[in-house]
């Protein structure tokens, strides 16, 4: 009684059913085109894990989500761009050896911030770092002053404008409108390739099991509980002896870190990254993503990155005039009618019959059922 | 009056006054809480009550005055370190955590583990589980330990949040109508359960409930318009005609 266990049986069952339909039955049944589209889907679940445990868990909803997502995609873009950018294969422009957006932009050497983007493992920090360090500056001055709920929310966006504004008309320093893009090779290895996209596709999905990890653990410890009692009872935790401010901060940190990964992840699938990933409108949907995955549900977010973004290559397409519009019904009607999302449906109807299911097969101890919707551990 | 000096009270609260836009709604406030002292705060609505217990613990900001707990000042400090010096307290509407089961609830509020790391990699080892158990069998919670606190009575909810506080050892506690809304038993459950836990501790009530007040007060403040109207014996304060003009009624 009153264990404490970092995973339960159901947990797992659904950790390993995850695993094997992204590690063998997806890459076995999908052409490389179709597995690479799975692959750019999977970066916004990777968001869509972050924002199950701010906005699930703390109640922290943030619109734009899609500042961090950027701001990774772009740290890996600029060192992807600079290596693209060698004198040999620029020397058309009239000044080689920079990116080509800068020479049409009359820059004549490199802006300073662009240097320590040459190196890789600079770059690669700064794509956790810049971020994560972003987040924590909202963070203190949002949370230390006490804004939270609609006004934090509504602030969050304004952020995703602004970025997305100074990114648009800095053209010179960020490519503007277009974004970094025609990125070729990394450390000399073309990324362009069909063996790069499986690369890249399996890298995804292990990073991806990395982050849904760390955050499983996150759940599961008193943290987690507290994160959930916050949201409930700010005042109670506050006169339990905790600084609120300190547990949010951290949680939009540890999600800003998370879309951060995805966004570079993104960057490397696609060969390039642009505005239209970091303004208001992709930051409201990847908070569609985690509602129709469940928002308590870790591994619901992922289904739900995949299915929403599945929808919307077939949807989108076929009606792009309509999908907007689809999709926010789709919000609405989630969120009336399945607050909990595919993970609460998951629940209602199959949950115990699982939960039964694995006690059967287990040894005469028992098994915990409702786990993926509670931040419940005994 | 001698701001800052030492005293030997748990709490001495001195010239305590808050406005909000002009209105003083406690003025000039000063009264001392003695060790395993159950003091019970009376009034009619609005006198300043409960916005006394908030300025103590820190929820309120004094305009003026002075609130030392145990000779430290608490008027600068942060809410939760007020809590960590050792004053805690209860709201008026029970506030504890529906989703939780019982024993998280009560965990959540054990003395360890308060910073963002130290709750990260909290362990629940022997000691926290055996605090636990302790805790709720004087809340008489035992039998509820693994449920959702969602599930437990209205009064149940409020013993869980006095046992939230109880975990937390606090040389202080206030409690604000810790009896509304509750049966006539579990009244009589709550003012055993307050004598027992004012053992080596002071506690400061809020209360309505006169025969209540009677059964548990050591001694009554009686608040009026943000100042004191009376203090002394349940007794002394009832027949006080000033008491009996403003809030006791003829």
């Amino acid at each position: 009684m009153f264990r404490t266990t970092f995973m339960t049986r159901h947990d797992l069952l659904g950790f390993a059913v995850l695993a094997v339909l992204l590690l063998l039955v997806l890459p076995l049944s999908l052409d490389v085109f179709r597995l690479n589209l799975v692959g750019k889907y999977l970066t916004y679940a990777f968001v869509a894990v972050g924002l199950v445990l701010c906005w699930g868990c703390g109640g922290i909803l943030s619109l734009g989500q899609g500042v961090f997502y950027g701001l990774g995609g772009y740290a890996l873009a600029m060192f992807l761009k600079l290596e693209s950018s060698d004198p040999e294969s620029t020397r058309i422009q009239s000044t080689p050896g920079i990116p080509d957006f800068m020479d049409w932009n009359q820059l004549t050497e490199l802006p300073w911030f662009w240097e320590p983007f040459q190196s890789l493992g600079f770059s690669l920090l700064a794509v956790l770092l810049v971020p994560t360090l972003f987040a924590y500056l909202i963070g203190v001055a949002m949370f230390k002053r006490r804004v939270g709920g609609v006004y934090f929310a509504i602030i969050t966006q304004a952020i995703a404008a602004i970025l997305t504004i100074l990114i648009i008309g800095q053209q010179g320093y960020t490519g503007g409108v277009n974004g970094i893009t025609d990125l070729r090779t990394l450390l000399g290895w073309n990324i362009r390739t069909d063996f790069a996209s499986y690369v890249f596709y399996f890298v995804c999905v292990g990073l991806l099991f990395v982050c849904l990890l760390v955050a499983q653990f996150i759940r599961r410890s008193k943290l987690g509980r507290i994160l959930l009692a916050m949201r409930e009872q700010e005042d109670r935790v506050r006169f339990s002896g905790y600084d609120v401010a300190g547990f949010k901060i951290f949680v939009f940190c540890v999600g800003a870190a998370f879309a951060a990964i995805g966004g570079a992840m993104f960057t490397l699938q696609e060969g390039f990254m642009s505005p239209s990933f970091v303004g208001i409108v992709p930051s409201i949907e990847m908070v569609i993503f985690c509602a129709v995955g469940g928002r308590l549900s870790l591994l619901g977010a992922v289904y739900g990155a995949l299915l929403v973004n599945l929808a919307k290559t077939v949807f989108g397409e076929s009606f792009p005039e309509l999908w907007l519009f689809a999709m926010g019904l789709l919000f609405i009607g989630v969120v009336m009618a399945f607050p909990n999302g595919l993970a609460g449906l998951y629940q209602q109807f199959l949950g115990d019959r699982v939960a039964r299911w694995l006690d059967q097969l287990g040894r005469p101890s028992r098994s915990q059922a409702p786990v993926a919707l509670e931040g419940g551990a005994q | 009056m001698s701001h800052g000096s030492n005293t030997d009270f748990v709490l001495a609260v001195e010239g305590l006054t808050v406005s909000f836009d002009g209105f003083r709604a406690v003025d000039d406030l000063s009264f001392y809480v003695d060790d395993s002292e159950i003091r019970v705060i009376i009034g009619p609505n609005g006198a300043g009550k409960t916005t006394v217990l908030d300025l103590i613990c820190g929820r309120t900001r004094a305009t003026a005055g002075s609130v030392r707990f145990r000779n430290r000042e608490l008027t600068q400090l942060r809410e939760h370190d007020i809590v960590r010096a050792g004053v805690g307290r209860k709201f008026q509407t029970p506030s504890i955590y529906d989703d939780l089961t019982v024993f998280e609830n009560l965990e959540i509020c054990y003395p360890r583990g308060r910073g963002v790391f130290g709750s990260l990699f909290f362990r629940r080892d022997q000691a926290v589980i055996d605090k636990v158990r302790e805790v709720a069998a004087t809340v008489l919670l035992t039998e509820r330990l693994e449920e959702p606190a969602a599930l437990l009575s209205h009064g149940q909810k409020q013993w869980l949040e006095i046992g939230m506080l109880l975990i937390q050892d606090p040389q202080l506690l206030m409690l604000d109508e810790p009896v509304a809304g509750m049966s006539i038993t579990e009244r009589r459950q709550t003012a055993d359960l307050l004598r027992r836990i004012s053992q080596g501790r002071s506690v400061i009530v809020i209360e309505h409930d006169m025969d209540f007040v009677a059964e548990i007060a050591d001694r009554v403040t009686v608040l009026h318009q943000g100042r004191i109207l009376a203090e002394g014996s349940a007794e002394a304060v009832k027949q006080d005609p000033q008491v009996i003009d403003v809030y006791l009624g003829h």
